[in-house]
């Protein structure tokens, strides 16, 4: 028992924060909201270069997780699930390139397919190429959603459990981050004489998110590690990780608006960007009712007699 | 990174499921906040000593099996899902014990750890006082210096102290030197709670049971044998405790797993009506959610835990990590409880083991440190921020 993550996959993890730290992704993120690909699309290359593309295939899930943490603190835009996890599995190789997914109905659209060399639309019976229709907006200005034709449910298989948890993993990412500015704004902004962050008011709410942050991370390693194996559980611990993750990062960008006050509430300030991935990533890949739904039914299968 | 056991860990964890399955009381005990009960708790702790069950992670000559953290751990886990009797002894084997170990004199050790082990002799923490709660540092409780008799003369008044009702000793703070600052010159004492001068009187918790207690000294006089660590070092004595008690030992996560899964079994069988009304209905309540999210809480508990017994082992601190992780459990344990008793519907209020677990539940948020002192904590050591005008935490 070593409930830990390794040297290496620390060693990875660090090499990919320095990747992005220096990258300015906030700024990747706008271009990618206003139509400009190009910064997002270089920053593709660079991560397919350390790796990230071909965890799925190549490395373990807890690899796979430590990625999407780093694409979420970082709040990187593209079809980063769909490309990275969903679709290597499904096609049992690596995607060469950027390619994208629908998989109705717990991801019924396919996210920026117009910057995909390929759109699949999962189903029962597997993948097709598919042409995208018509194009949505979401709440999360770097996630477009383009129609596809409909069909029937894609089953919940390997492909969607490392979906929802890179998902889960990419909200952890994006909760720690929310989390580290709000502190930092708190050390830094005075009102009435004195840091905010010196309020207890201030304190107790972001003692909670660190809280709630700490106990969804654990959920993340445990799915990952049960992917890894699999076990029969996997899939309930997928969703655990999924609705902990979810309830995580919410609680830190509703806090986190609260302490910036207005300045959090403007598009122009960061803060924006990862609160309302957050928003997006909550729903995506199922919604925490459907996860909750697959724990109980899980639950109530297995306990007791 | 892997949740195996090793080959070891595995026959441990065997060997303990085949004990407690042999031993463990058919019927759960009485409470130990009763005279018969307890009488039935301390058998119950021989018992468990006597196949060196008491003290898994104590060294070998104090009844223990030298168990690793990770043992310690799995032995837990499989004691709660036997279902077996709470532990009438636990803070002196959780809180006082590692002190001891630690702090304590190689005579303290022989005189103490044995008796403990066994359950022959319960103790009780006596920290708090009717002025000092959060605040321990401004307790007023005083021992004054008696070169005559070598030793010290202990007065004033500890309270809420678990089990001291029917516990033989107990362990406390009392300020040693009226003219050193708040948090210097506390020692730390051990006392027999039939010593002359010494009152208990039983105070009844929100059951009605005497659970804890206040104890008065009048001039009770405690030999130089008896201080634990050196006089005036009492307060670093005693955090080494704390960090205990809000941590790992007191509530493993064994217990809250357990818990879990009868709350499963609960929601499993109450899809029928009590006692003519329907059971609480998906489509109508939030019940559904609230078992997966008590489940979901055990849960994490668990997988976070294996984290923390890992860094441990690799030579890590708990820190102030002890206070995230007692938040967590003490919210927990009410999540697990109110959603058992929405299950129950009107039966809720009846007499059950449930409802026991939900009003001692309802104090979590309250010992060991409450919660509110735990997220000043938090917010102060874990993300830095500014501390508290007056920085007096425990
Ligand atoms: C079931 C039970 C068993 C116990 N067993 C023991 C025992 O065995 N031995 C023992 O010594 N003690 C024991 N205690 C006492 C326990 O440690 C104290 O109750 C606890 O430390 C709080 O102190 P208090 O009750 O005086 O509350 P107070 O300190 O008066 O606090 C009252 C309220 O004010 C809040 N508050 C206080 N200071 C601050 C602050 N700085 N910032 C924000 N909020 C604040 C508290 O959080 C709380 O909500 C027990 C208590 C219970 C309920």
């Amino acid at each position: 028992m070593r409930f830990e993550l390794t040297e290496e996959q620390r060693a990875f993890g660090d090499a990919l924060e320095r990747l992005l730290s220096g990258a300015d992704t906030a700024a990747v993120a706008r271009a990618w909201a206003d139509g400009d690909h190009e910064p997002g699309l270089k920053l593709w290359a660079r991560l397919a270069e350390q790796g990230v593309t071909v965890l799925a295939t190549d490395a373990s899930p807890v690899e796979v997780v430590i990625a999407f943490e780093a694409l979420g603190r970082y709040a990187v835009p593209g079809p980063w699930v769909e490309s990275a996890a969903y679709l290597p599995i499904a096609l049992g190789r690596e995607v060469e390139g950027v390619a994208t997914v629908a998989a109705p109905p717990h991801a019924p659209f396919a996210l920026d397919a117009d910057v995909a060399d390929a759109v699949y639309l999962a189903g029962p019976n597997g993948l097709t190429e598919v042409t995208p229709g018509d194009r949505h907006g979401s709440v999360d200005r770097t996630r477009h959603l383009f129609e596809v034709a409909a069909s029937d449910p894609a089953p919940e298989d390997a492909a969607f459990d490392l979906s929802a948890l890179a998902t889960a993993a990419q909200l952890l990412g994006l909760g720690e981050r929310v989390l580290a500015d709000t502190v930092a704004y708190a050390k830094q902004r005075r009102q009435f004489g004195r840091e905010i962050g010196s309020y207890q008011a201030i304190k107790h709410q972001l003692a909670d998110v660190r809280i709630a942050l700490d106990f969804a991370r654990p959920l993340v390693h445990g799915a990952a590690v049960s992917l890894a194996e699999p076990v029969e559980t996997a899939p309930r611990a997928v969703s655990a990780a999924k609705v902990m993750c979810g309830d995580a990062a919410y609680l830190a960008a509703r806090t986190g608006l609260q302490v910036h006050g207005a300045i959090g509430y403007t598009q122009e300030f960061d803060l924006s960007i990862w609160i309302t991935k957050i928003r997006a990533l909550v729903t995506a890949w199922g919604t925490p009712t459907f996860h909750r739904g697959r724990i109980l039914a899980s639950l109530t299968a297995q306990t007791g007699g | 990174m892997d949740l195996e056991l090793s080959e070891s860990e595995l026959a441990f964890q065997a060997e303990a499921r085949a004990w407690l399955a042999a031993n463990v009381p058919a019927e759960p005990l009485p409470s130990m906040d009763t005279a018969e009960g307890w009488a039935l708790h301390q058998e119950w702790e021989a018992r468990l000593a006597a196949d060196r069950w008491s003290v898994v992670s104590w060294p070998r000559d104090y009844h223990g099996r030298d168990a690793s953290l990770i043992e310690w751990v799995i032995f837990e886990e499989e004691y709660y899902r036997a279902g077996a009797p709470g532990r009438v002894s636990q803070n002196g084997i959780f809180l006082l014990a590692p002190i001891i170990f630690e702090h304590g004199t190689k005579d303290q050790q022989d005189r103490f750890l044995p008796t403990m082990a066994t359950g022959e002799e319960i103790w009780a923490q006596c920290w708090s006082e009717p002025e000092a709660g959060s605040d321990l540092a401004s307790l007023n409780s005083t021992a004054r210096r008696d070169d005559g008799r070598g030793g010290w003369v202990l007065n004033g008044q500890k309270t809420w102290s678990s089990r001291a009702t029917y516990a033989t000793w107990g362990f406390g703070l009392f300020r040693s030197d009226p003219e050193a600052a708040r948090h210097h010159g506390l020692t730390y004492f051990l006392f027999p709670l039939d010593a002359d001068g010494v009152t208990v009187r039983p105070i009844a918790q929100l059951d009605g049971e005497a659970g804890f207690a206040e104890v008065f000294f009048d001039d009770v006089f405690v030999p130089d044998a008896d201080v634990l660590g050196a006089p005036g070092d009492g307060w670093r004595v005693a955090m080494s405790t704390a960090g205990n008690e809000r941590g790992l030992s007191l509530r493993s996560p064994g217990r809250f797993c357990a818990a879990a899964d009868r709350l499963v079994d609960l929601y499993r069988s109450s899809a029928v009506e009590v006692r003519g009304a329907p059971a609480p209905s998906l489509e109508t309540s939030d019940v559904g959610k609230n078992v997966v999210d008590a489940w979901l809480k055990a849960e994490a508990y668990r997988l976070y835990t294996w984290g923390t017994v890992t860094r441990l082992a690799d030579g890590g601190e708990m820190g102030a990590a002890g206070s995230v992780n007692k938040v967590w459990w003490s919210e927990l344990d009410i999540a697990l409880h109110e959603t058992a008793l929405d299950l129950l519907g009107t039966d809720a209020e009846l007499d059950s083991t449930w409802l026991d677990g939900y009003t001692f539940a309802l104090s979590g948020p309250i010992y060991a440190g409450t919660n509110e002192i735990q997220r000043n904590i938090i917010a102060e050591r874990i993300l830095g921020l500014p501390r508290e005008p007056k920085g007096a935490q425990r």
